[in-house]
């Protein structure tokens, strides 16, 4: 039986909405074929979430959504909307 | 205090508070940057204990001394941190030849809530094209609470800029700004002279406000970051913020943001 590795996939949203473009993304590769690194890339893998789950990724996390901290309202901090999605692959 | 053609414009300022960063190409001469980069090569730059007056730290003949002596680099310190701000720490950065891999997203410091800002200078002594690096920073996260590499599980985002240059360019960041050395994947050792300075007067109109009443301030404050999403009107806010505190305005607005929100209809009407 074929050993199967997980790749990763995080991708930033502009919305919450699925359908919306991607801002930011990383990849993990757990198959140990490639590294992949800071500044990589100039343009995102897939331009939304639905584009990548068309392509086979699965969804495995969606951003929880949570009310701002009384005080915090207008603070920022780190990309909200992000989704991690997976594939696994043979090695 | 250095001449007034040196200092900042309020535009330049305006950019500052809306990106976190300005960038001067070509900006110091062809033999101060020879002279800085074998110094730094030799690891011959000395360091101050942080909390030094910045003018005590280097002597006379060191070359990055030089540099920031430079009545053009004083005008920008003057701009952003006033006249005789401390030396908090500098860094000789070093990407040895062939390295693949780039540093992870990080900024230089632990949360820092206070409106008052540090600056960081990036200088770059020799020429600095893709391959080499350079440093990669993310226009416009400067205002974003986090603490040191707690961003690192990013990789990339739309706008992000990768500091590619000749000899002799200067970036000046705000502490806050995200960024990250890049691979070098050149023969040739990189080189990238950090210097961390802190503010010792308040940061009040200390550029040229000549152009103070520029049109075209809104706009600058009202800029987009495309990484910024469904969150770029909370930056406009924190903008708003910090550009009030710099021109000591507490009523300014770029539009009908704050003043909205500061809008408090407590009146009760005459009932008769």
């Amino acid at each position: 039986m074929a050993e199967l590795r997980q790749q990763l996939l995080v991708l930033h949203l502009h919305t919450p909405d699925l359908n919306s473009h991607v801002v930011a993304w990383a990849m993990y590769d757990g198959t140990g074929q490639k590294r992949y690194t800071t500044g990589d890339s100039e343009t995102p893998p897939y331009n939304s979430v639905v584009e990548a789950m068309q392509d086979g990724w699965r969804v495995i996390q969606f951003p929880q959504q949570f009310p701002a901290y009384p005080g915090m309202e207008y603070n920022t901090s780190y990309l909200r909307f992000e989704y991690i999605l997976e594939k696994l692959e043979e090695i | 205090m250095v001449d007034k053609q040196h200092l900042l414009t309020t535009e330049q300022m305006a950019s500052f508070v809306a990106d976190g960063y300005l960038r001067f190409d070509d900006f110091i001469p062809d033999e101060l940057n020879k002279a800085a980069h074998e110094e730094m090569a030799s690891g011959m730059s000395v360091r101050g204990g942080g909390g030094t007056v910045l003018d005590n730290v280097w002597h006379d003949e060191s070359a990055v001394g030089k540099v920031f002596r430079l009545p053009k680099v004083q005008g920008i310190v003057q701009s952003l941190v006033g006249e005789n701000p401390l030396y908090d720490h500098h860094a000789v950065h070093i990407v040895r030849p062939q390295s693949e891999h780039g540093q992870i997203w990080h900024a230089d410091a632990i949360i820092d809530i206070r409106m008052h800002f540090d600056i960081q200078f990036f200088y770059f002594s020799h020429d600095t094209p893709r391959e080499m690096g350079g440093t990669m920073i993310l226009p416009g996260s400067h205002f974003r609470r986090v603490c040191e590499t707690d961003v690192a599980r990013y990789q990339n985002f739309l706008g992000q800029h990768p500091i590619v240059c000749n000899a002799g360019t200067l970036v000046v960041v705000h502490h806050g700004m995200w960024h990250c050395a890049q691979p070098n994947l050149t023969e040739d050792t990189r080189y990238m002279f950090k210097l961390r300075l802190n503010p010792t007067v308040r940061q009040l109109k200390l550029w040229n406000t000549d152009d103070i009443d520029t049109g075209g301030i809104r706009g600058i404050l009202s800029r987009n970051h495309r990484w910024y999403g469904n969150d770029v009107r909370l930056e406009i806010v924190n903008r708003i913020k910090l550009w009030r505190f710099l021109i000591g305005d507490e009523s300014y607005d770029v539009g009908y943001w704050l003043s909205r929100l500061e809008n408090m209809p407590e009146n009760v009407p005459h009932v008769a």
